[in-house]
C-alpha cells in the first residue's frame, strides 16, 4: 500500500452544487473518489491510498490532466483505489466532479 | 453475477422515460448509495457517519489494504413515500459486504436508534457474505450486537425489513440477522442462506454442493426459493420501486406485538414439520414437486407475476 498526496493551483472557483460528493467502489480494479469544498488557499489538494506501489508516476500524469482540465480552487480530492487503470481513474474523477455540481436530487 | 436462468428484462412502454427515474431502475444492478436515493422520496436523505467523517476501518491498514470511508455501508434516515424510516445499505462489492467492527457498529447504532426515534420502520438493504474475514473476532462480535439490536427494536415496536435483491445476498450472520427480521423482501436475483455455495462445496465437497452450478445455487438459495419456503414474507420483480411497493405492503400487513413465546413456539412447529417434510431433497426443484406445484421445473424461468401464480396452486406440505 503506498499513499501520495499531490497539490494544485486552481484559478477556477467551483461551480454550486453539494458540499461533498462520493463515487465508485473500493474493489478490484476500482476506486473510490470523495470531493469535498474546503478553504485550500486556493488549491486543490489529492490525497491517494492505494494498494498498488510504485505508481506514483502515472498518478502524476492523471491527475495533473485532470487538473489542467479543470484547475479547480479549494477542492480537496481523497481516494481509496484498488489498482484501477489510468482511464478508469479519469472516468471517476469527471463522475466525482459531475455528481459534486448536481442540485440536490 | 446473473442466475442463468434470469430472462432478460423486456422493455417496457416507459422505459425511456425510466431513464431519468432511478426509482424504476434496476435494484440489483444498482450500488448501495442508488438504491436509497431510488427507494427515498426525493431529497429527503440524511446520511448518518457521512464519508467524509472517514470513519473508515482500523483492521485494514495493518493488513496492508485501502479501506472505505463509509466502510461499506451507507446508513441514515428519509422518508419512503412520506413515512420516516431509518435505512441502511451495504456496498456488496467492496469487500463482499463484509461485516467488520465500524460497518457493524453503524448498523447496531441505526437500530438503537430505532428505540428512541420509532420511525414507521428500519430497513436493511443487504448485500453481504457475512462477517469480514479480515476483522475476524470484532466482525463476529458486530453481528451478535447487530441481532440483539434487531431484537430490541422489534420488541420495542419498530419493524426491520431486509430487503434482498443484491449479488450478494445475504449469507453467514447476516442471514441469520435476514430471519430475525420482521420480513424479508426478495426479488428472485436475491439470494439467502447461512453458509454461502463454495463455503460448503469447500468443507464438505463438490458431490454434496456444486457451488458451479449457477441454476442449482438459486434453486436452493434465491429468492423464489425463499418464499416457497415462507422465508421470504413477498417476491418482488427486480425495480427498486418495486421493493418500495412491498415495503409499504409489509408494513400494512404487520404487527410487532403480541405473544413472543407463542410466536416462537409456532416457529419451531413449523420448521420442525419442515425438516420432516423435505428433509431428505437435495435440490429445490424435489421441494417445489412435493408442494404440489405442476411442471416445477419452469418456475426458474418464469417472471416474478407468473411465478406468483404459479405459486399459488401449491398445497401443504407449504412451508
Amino acid at each position: 500500500m503506498e499513499t501520495l498526496r499531490f497539490r494544485f493551483d486552481g484559478r477556477q472557483a467551483l461551480p454550486a452544487g453539494e458540499h461533498h460528493a462520493l463515487v465508485g467502489v473500493v474493489a478490484s480494479g476500482n476506486l473510490e473518489v470523495l470531493l469535498e469544498r474546503l478553504p485550500l488557499d486556493g488549491a486543490m489538494e489529492i490525497h491517494i491510498v492505494t494498494a498498488a506501489r510504485g505508481f506514483g508516476e502515472i498518478w502524476q500524469a492523471v491527475l495533473g490532466d485532470f487538473a489542467a482540465r479543470h484547475p479547480l480552487r479549494d477542492l480537496r480530492i481523497s481516494i481509496n483505489d484498488v489498482g484501477a487503470t489510468p482511464a478508469v481513474v479519469s472516468l471517476r474523477l469527471s463522475q466525482a466532479l459531475e455528481a459534486l455540481q448536481e442540485s440536490a436530487p | 453475477m446473473k442466475p442463468p436462468h434470469a430472462k432478460a428484462t423486456a422493455a417496457e412502454p416507459s422505459a425511456v422515460n425510466a431513464v431519468h427515474d432511478s426509482s424504476t431502475r434496476s435494484f440489483y444492478e444498482a450500488d448501495a448509495r442508488a438504491r436509497i436515493a431510488g427507494l427515498l422520496d426525493r431529497a429527503s436523505f440524511r446520511e448518518f457517519v457521512g464519508p467524509c467523517r472517514r470513519m473508515a476501518s482500523p483492521h485494514l491498514t495493518p493488513l496492508d489494504q485501502p479501506g472505505a470511508f463509509d466502510d461499506g455501508v451507507v446508513v441514515g434516515e428519509g422518508l419512503l413515500r412520506g413515512r420516516r424510516v431509518l435505512i441502511a445499505a451495504q456496498q456488496g462489492a467492496f469487500l463482499g459486504g463484509g461485516v467488520g467492527e465500524v460497518h457493524g457498529a453503524k448498523l447496531t447504532g441505526l437500530l438503537e436508534r430505532a428505540v428512541t426515534e420509532r420511525p414507521a420502520a428500519v430497513l436493511l438493504l443487504l448485500d453481504t457474505g457475512g462477517v469480514r474475514l479480515h476483522e475476524a473476532n470484532a466482525g463476529l462480535i458486530a453481528i451478535s450486537e447487530i441481532l440483539r439490536a434487531t431484537l430490541a427494536a422489534r420488541a420495542a415496536g419498530v419493524a426491520v425489513l431486509a430487503l434482498i435483491g443484491s449479488g450478494n445476498g445475504a449469507f453467514g450472520g447476516m442471514g441469520i440477522v435476514a430471519r430475525c427480521c420482521s420480513a424479508v423482501l426478495m426479488s428472485e436475483e436475491g439470494r439467502l442462506s447461512l453458509s454461502g455455495p463454495e463455503v460448503i462445496e469447500t468443507v464438505r465437497g463438490v458431490e454434496e454442493f456444486d457451488a458451479r452450478d449457477r441454476a442449482l445455487v438459486w434453486r436452493v438459495t434465491g429468492g423464489k426459493h425463499r418464499f416457497l419456503l415462507g422465508e421470504a414474507n413477498l417476491l418482488v420483480a427486480d425495480r427498486i420501486d418495486a421493493f418500495a411497493d412491498a415495503v409499504l405492503a409489509a408494513l400494512d400487513g404487520l404487527h410487532e406485538s403480541g405473544d413472543s413465546l407463542v410466536a416462537l413456539e409456532r416457529e419451531q412447529t413449523r420448521l420442525s414439520q419442515r425438516i420432516a417434510d423435505y428433509g431428505d431433497c437435495r435440490d429445490g426443484l424435489e421441494i417445489w414437486r412435493r408442494q404440489g406445484i405442476a411442471e416445477p421445473e419452469r418456475l426458474p424461468l418464469l417472471d416474478t407475476a407468473e411465478f406468483l401464480a404459479a405459486a399459488a396452486t401449491r398445497g401443504t406440505p407449504c412451508n
